[in-house]
């Protein structure tokens, strides 16, 4: 029996500019959180994407089920209720 | 026995062996100066490129031809001020494509054969390690082309130095394979070194005129830098022998024309070919 040598998997987050919230664009392997990030940097920021980068361990994220997709998100559907919408606001107030 | 090809006639490229005789830049010092940081960062690039797809893995492969395409904007903004400084109405393209071995003035170091990883990752540390305390004193330089340059390229060069040392550490501390080849690597470049830190008519004319910083200076802070990462990553500091390299004068190792004979090929095989 071999060893297994692949790194493990990162998920990567970049920031495009100060201010915005930063958003997942990738992921990489590297052996350690330090080389994930500098390997982020030349993956994901090589024409000015961003300004800021965190990275993940993918293994740390929990994700929602595919299967689970209608359970979970189809009962919204009909909610209209639930959006803001039935409020009348004032005209200066713009991009709400 | 035929060979699939171009049909003769129209299309048919023009092969111009013999078109543009190879050109001899002057001997001025700041021009031979500029020359010789111009060439080092060039074959540097040429070298690093070679990793482009057989690079450990995908991630480092980017990595590696990031930084051989930082060397070679800087190359290209070198080569075609020392074009404006020689004088004769070439470019960068001619000084890069058109001048023969004994005419290219980088340090031998650089165009040593690809060897291994360890081998990538020393002369990455050892070079960019300089080059960060060339940028550092070309920032004061009297000519505002390599000033500006500079305030560029120091943080490229930070980076690179950076991402090295990342790697010598790493290969050092791994396993006794890894730290195997980091110590073989280091003691092939380490002889390459001194010429780096070579006094000469050249560096003299550079800092008497302020156009830039003399390698014979920046030795001891050099040392100091590598000495912390070769230590970090528990490997001895080999020792330097009598051995002097002479790639900045023109003189070459056999390794260089091979080098030259694949970048240049297709310039002189196709002058004038654009895309």
């Amino acid at each position: 029996m071999t060893a297994d040598t692949t790194w493990p998997l990162w998920e990567v987050f970049i920031r495009a500019k100060a201010g915005l919230d930063h958003k997942h664009c990738g992921s990489l392997h590297a052996v350690d959180a330090a080389m994930a990030l500098r390997l982020a940097r030349d993956v994901y920021t090589r024409r000015q994407e961003g300004v800021s980068i965190w990275v993940a361990a993918s293994a740390d994220i929990t994700a929602s089920d595919p299967g689970d997709k209608a359970m979970h998100f189809d009962p919204a559907a009909d909610k209209v209720y639930r959006h803001p919408t039935f409020y009348v606001l004032p005209g200066s107030v713009d991009h709400l | 026995m035929s060979t699939p090809g171009r049909p003769e006639g129209e299309g048919t490229p023009v092969h111009a062996t013999v078109q543009q005789a190879p050109l001899r830049p002057g001997t001025a010092p700041a021009l031979q100066y500029v020359l010789r940081l111009g060439d080092t960062c060039l074959i540097h690039a040429q070298r690093l490129a070679e990793w482009c797809g057989r690079a450990p893995v995908l991630e480092e492969d980017i990595a590696l031809a990031n930084i051989a395409l930082d060397l070679l904007g800087q190359a290209r903004v070198l080569l075609s001020h020392a074009a404006v400084l020689d004088g004769q109405g070439h470019d960068e393209d001619a000084l890069a494509f058109w001048r023969d071995e004994h005419d290219f003035r980088n340090l031998t170091l650089v165009e040593l054969p690809r060897g291994d990883f360890a081998d990538a990752v020393v002369r990455n540390l050892l070079l960019s390690t300089w080059l960060k305390a060339i940028w550092a004193g070309l920032k004061a330089s009297a000519d505002a082309t390599l000033a500006g340059l500079a305030h560029k390229a120091i943080k490229e060069a930070a980076y690179h130095q950076r991402h090295a040392a990342d790697w010598a550490v790493r290969l050092g501390r791994g396993t006794a394979e890894s730290a195997a080849r980091l110590a073989a690597a280091l003691q092939r470049a380490w002889p390459y070194t001194a010429e780096m830190f070579t006094a000469d008519a050249v560096d003299d004319a550079a800092q008497q005129a302020g156009l830039g910083p003399r390698g014979c200076d920046l030795l001891p802070a050099w040392l100091d830098e590598i000495a912390a990462v070769i230590d970090d990553a528990g490997t001895a500091m080999p020792v330097l022998g009598a051995f002097r390299s002479t790639g900045r004068l023109g003189r070459h190792s056999e390794h260089l024309g091979r080098l030259l004979c694949e970048m240049q090929h297709l310039p002189r095989s196709h002058p004038g070919a654009v895309w």
